[in-house]
């Protein structure tokens, strides 16, 4: 038997590998997660799996085919482009679907540069086209606008006060005869501040520049009637919304002309080629009829939570500081600084515990800088390494946020004695 | 040496280290009969780090650390203070040439962005070396 050819060592070893796996088992059996980044991705919902698994293994067939199965995928393609449309108060061919929103960002913004750069290859001119955005955007636009500069376009980056708003004279100001685009995003990842689209598109409106928002923070809780908000272009996506990662959609004003990013076959009127994903696109408009429908309701929910997990910890831990607007801010978004921590040892420390969060800390971040959004609402460097996102979703309750403060409070005292920076 | 953890983002030493650390500061009064001391780092970068030594017979005896930092910061003083204090303490001579390179080997390796946190920790031993030093010319 082989039970008698190993040696007293293996035979050790193996106890203790055993044993090792048994304690595993049992702590990870004891540790249930608790999901506070729902900012950074949301799970699935199943209603959502549910509708997108026919067009995985029935009905998979190509929606640009003439056979029937393609034509089901035709008809199901149809119908979600209608049911959005009705969402967000737009005509059907408004609705370009894309593979995520930072897909979505770049279509509208690289799009509407790329026109004025045919123009001025088939004019024998410079490139004359200015765009506006801000400090506190997404990646997805501050990345894409730097690039920009490169081809020789002109950006501004507004600047924005301590609750991250921008300043609408500024805006006002900042817009130049050659400004092509503004993007201002409908609510801030990191602090959750919302913004005043409707003001903003009517600043737009009157000095003729196009707006576009990304909308994806927004999503699940915020008004998506691109009328009442008078934007000419919004990007939302799937991922944030309880629906598939690499899904998204841009909405765009048919009056506009952009240029594609993706060329092939002509998918998407032209705008985004490449055989639609049909199931990614039912299980979208399925997370938003959802989201619509839950809206009021789980708004008020989460708020109430929210208010609640914030004061707690105003109460109960000394000195920290809530970033961002209280007013203005989504439903279910949370962030402190917690003096005197480091950010990412105490999201290490949560994570100990089962706790899910995010950190504007540097360190946690690839360039080993702290957060631009926490620098942009003015945060020393000290504090925007200290902050802590807690990004609160559908599964959220009373009972898991008084876990959390519990450990939350256990964890900044243990850092708090480790560190230089603080003095009891 | 570059390592990431299976469920964590670092090695299981790293781990230990950073959720029990040792020798830290937890009192002032700890520290009273200490003759060495050492900051560095700033809030920019998001590391600081302050270091207390006591020296007897050219030996580093005992060391107290305070780090505001991420896990690795925190986990590679803890590392260098046991490695300054086993085995009777470390001679002098070769504290002034322990580098960053053999307090991440120790801790199993860091991730290569990180590397930089254990170098703090053997800039916090030189400067209190040095001023022990300097307090205690001729």
């Amino acid at each position: 038997m082989l039970k008698n050819i190993v040696n007293i060592n293996t035979k050790y070893f193996i106890v203790d590998f055993m044993k090792k796996i048994d304690s595993k088992k049992i702590n990870s059996k004891k540790l249930k997660t608790i999901y506070f980044d729902n900012g950074a991705t949301t799970p699935v919902r199943k209603e959502v799996l549910n509708v997108s698994l026919p067009f995985f293994l029935k009905d998979y067939a190509n929606p640009s085919s003439f056979h029937s199965t393609g034509l089901k995928a035709k008809k199901a393609l149809d119908e979600s482009r209608k049911k959005i449309a009705q969402i967000l108060n737009c005509e059907k061919d408004e609705i370009i679907f894309t593979g995520s929103g930072t897909e979505s960002i770049n279509l509208a913004i690289k799009g509407i540069a790329f026109n004025e750069l045919i123009n001025s290859i088939k004019d024998n001119r410079k490139i004359n086209g200015h765009f506006i955005t801000q400090k506190t955007e997404h990646d997805a636009v501050l990345a894409t606008m730097k690039w920009l500069e490169k081809l020789g376009f002109e950006i501004t980056y507004l600047g924005v006060d301590k609750y991250g708003l921008i300043n609408l004279k500024d805006l006002k100001k900042s817009i130049k005869s050659n400004t092509l685009l503004v993007s201002i995003m409908y609510a801030n990842n990191e602090i959750g501040t919302i913004q005043d689209l409707p003001a903003i598109s009517r600043i737009c409106k009157e000095k003729k520049v196009l707006f576009h928002t990304d909308a994806c923070q927004g999503g699940e809780y915020l008004l998506l009637d691109v009328k009442k908000l008078g934007v000419d272009l919004m990007t939302l996506n799937g991922s944030k919304i309880y629906s598939f990662k690499g899904t998204g959609l841009l909405y765009k004003n048919k009056n506009i002309k952009i240029e594609p990013l993706i060329h092939g076959g002509g998918q998407e009127f032209n705008l985004r080629s490449g055989t639609e994903n049909i199931a990614g696109i039912v299980a979208l408009v399925k997370a938003l009829e959802i989201a619509e429908k839950e809206k009021i309701i789980e708004s008020k929910r989460l708020t109430k939570l929210r208010n609640y997990f914030i004061k707690k910890v105003e109460k109960e831990i000394p000195k920290t500081k809530l970033n961002g607007s209280i007013e203005n801010r989504l439903p279910n978004n949370i962030n402190f600084s917690f003096y005197g921590i480091e950010g990412e040892s105490l999201l290490l420390l949560l994570n100990e515990a089962g706790i899910n969060v995010s950190t504007g800390s540097a360190c946690s971040s690839k360039s080993l800088e702290a957060s631009h959004v926490l620098m942009a609402i003015g945060l020393t460097h000290e504090l925007s390494h200290s902050s802590i996102r807690f990004s609160l979703g559908y599964k959220s309750t009373k009972k898991e946020i008084d876990y959390v403060i519990n450990t939350l409070k256990e964890s900044v005292k243990k850092l708090r004695l480790m560190s230089p920076l603080w003095e009891e | 040496m570059q390592v990431e953890g299976e469920n964590w983002f670092y090695s299981d030493i790293v781990k230990e280290h950073f959720l029990n650390p040792k020798n830290f500061l937890k009192d002032k009064k700890d520290i009273l009969d200490f003759n060495g001391y050492g900051k560095v780092g700033n809030v920019k970068c998001g590391d600081i780090m302050e270091m207390w030594i006591k020296i007897k017979n050219d030996k580093i005896i005992d060391c107290k650390w305070k780090t505001f930092g991420c896990a690795s910061a925190i986990a590679s003083t803890s590392m260098l203070s046991v490695m300054l204090t086993e085995n009777g303490g470390m001679k002098l001579n070769d504290a002034m040439k322990l580098s960053g390179k053999e307090i991440t080997d120790r801790l199993g390796g860091l991730p290569g962005i990180k590397i930089h946190c254990s170098v703090l920790g053997d800039e916090a031993l030189r400067e209190a070396i040095k001023d022990y030093q300097s307090k205690n010319k001729g």
